[in-house]
């Protein structure tokens, strides 16, 4: 059934201090929305939880990118537009700007925010394979002062994080280290636009005299979260071209992803595909 | 039971070029409050969930699903809707090359694509096809095929005959 909008506050404080203390005096009851692109259709449908919000929208102090030589510090209020034009995240962080341009249609990302896609946390969103292999950290901010943690253990399970209740994210930290590396992405959904992921792949890998050297995979619909695929990592990490090590991957990557069936997909097929886009990869990475 | 949480409050904005004032609560959706309040039933509502893009209007220039946004956060805002294209006595040229090339046929989503032409044409004056088809990605069409729709955004930007 339909919401009632008399049955829900909403309050924009203006100031990103008025916010925290808000949260800080009732933690638990306020519950941040920034661009809306999941809350307002959890809302529309009548299934919001929460019945107090308070807006994070067009807050300066979480809608900046700041960039130094060793770090790309992003608001968590940027939108996907934001980092879709931003030449710096471009240029360094090819796959979060991909991932940016298929999140939703236009007007998702000018309304979506990444902060807002990490603190949703739901295991099939675009952008958050992206954050694994680039390593990012996430700025967590209360009154009690801003603590850092790295975006990989952020997500504790399904839809669960490590935010505490009057915390918010305040900037995502990239560190710009990753020119060298052959980068590759690739979102299997129903359409480009709007489609959610059956499966998307994020990969970093670097290869000198034939040898893997270095390499990050990260799979998204593949498991509760977002998910780091460490073990296949490391069968690749040394190894030269060939089918030998194409189907020791595909053995570790089935290993370690728990694809379900569900209205988007099937489990087989994704893990055939999850499976194909690995070997896409590591073909792209020695050609 | 009271189950209410919020009180009508006072929110202001810019609509086609109008300043409004309206006593609203502020989780309604922007989509209600321009179609309900000030009677601008171009923007229609599809999905309610941001899929369909036929909500869609400008604020602060910037495309989005008016079905998705609380009033609260137009306050101070600019808007535009499809209502705030034509002039008196003429069609804005997007609408005008839609009309030529047979861009709707039953018209809910024709506004939806308008506003979405509109933006794609201030970021890319002369498109591709394929910034066409990322351009309106959002907005469905259920009778067009969509053809005719990426045939009028070109003959809008001036690239066909």
């Amino acid at each position: 059934m339909r919401a009632h909008p008399a049955e829900y506050d909403l309050i924009a404080p203006g100031k990103l201090t008025a916010v925290l203390k808000l949260l800080s005096d009732e933690p638990g009851v306020w519950m941040p929305i920034a661009g809306g692109t999941e809350l307002m259709v959890q809302y529309s449908a009548g299934r919001l939880g929460a019945r107090k919000l308070v807006s994070l929208w067009g807050l300066p102090e979480l809608r900046h990118i700041e960039t130094a030589a060793d770090e790309v510090l992003i608001g968590a209020a940027c939108t996907y537009t934001d980092l879709k034009d931003h030449p710096v995240i471009a240029r360094e962080f090819p796959l979060l700007a991909q991932a940016a341009a298929w999140t939703g249609s236009i007007a998702n990302q000018n309304r979506g925010t990444l902060g807002g896609n990490i603190v949703n946390a739901s295991p099939a969103a675009d952008s958050l394979p992206a954050l694994l292999v680039y390593e990012a950290e996430l700025l967590l901010a209360s009154t009690r002062g801003t603590r850092r943690v790295a975006y990989a253990g952020f997500h504790t399970g399904y839809k669960q994080t490590l935010l505490a209740a009057d915390e918010i994210i305040s900037a995502i930290a990239l560190r710009p280290q990753f020119a060298s590396y052959h980068s590759y992405s690739r979102k299997v959904g129903t359409r480009n636009a709007q489609a959610i992921a059956k499966l998307c792949l994020a990969a970093l890998g670097r290869v000198e005299n034939n040898k893997i050297e270095d390499v990050r995979l990260a799979i998204g619909s593949m498991a509760v979260t977002p998910l780091r695929l460490r073990r296949t990592e490391e069968v690749l990490l040394g190894g030269t071209a060939g089918q030998a090590l194409i189907a020791d991957a595909r053995k570790a990557l089935e290993a370690e992803v728990a694809p379900i069936d569900d209205i988007r997909s099937s489990a087989a097929y994704r893990l055939h595909v999850a499976g194909n886009l690995l070997q896409e990869f590591v073909e792209g990475l020695f050609a | 039971m009271n189950t209410n949480m919020a009180s009508r409050q006072e929110v202001s904005f810019t609509v086609n070029g109008e300043p409004h004032t309206v006593s609203v609560f502020p989780m309604e959706r922007l989509l209600d409050v321009l179609r309900n309040e000030l009677g601008l039933t171009g923007a229609k509502e599809g999905c309610g969930e941001g899929e369909c893009g036929s909500c869609s209007v400008l604020m602060n220039g910037e495309l989005v699903n008016s079905c998705l946004v609380p009033v609260l956060q137009a306050q101070g805002a600019t808007l535009c809707t499809i209502e705030g294209l034509a002039g008196e006595n003429s069609l804005h040229p997007i609408q005008q090359a839609f009309l030529k090339c047979g861009g709707a046929q039953c018209g809910i989503c024709t506004p939806g694509m308008v506003m979405a032409t509109v933006q794609l044409l201030r970021r890319h004056p002369s498109p591709t096809l394929e910034q066409v088809r990322e351009g309106l990605g959002g907005n469905l069409c259920r009778c067009t095929g969509y053809s005719r729709i990426f045939n009028a955004v070109l003959e809008a930007a001036g690239q066909q005959t």
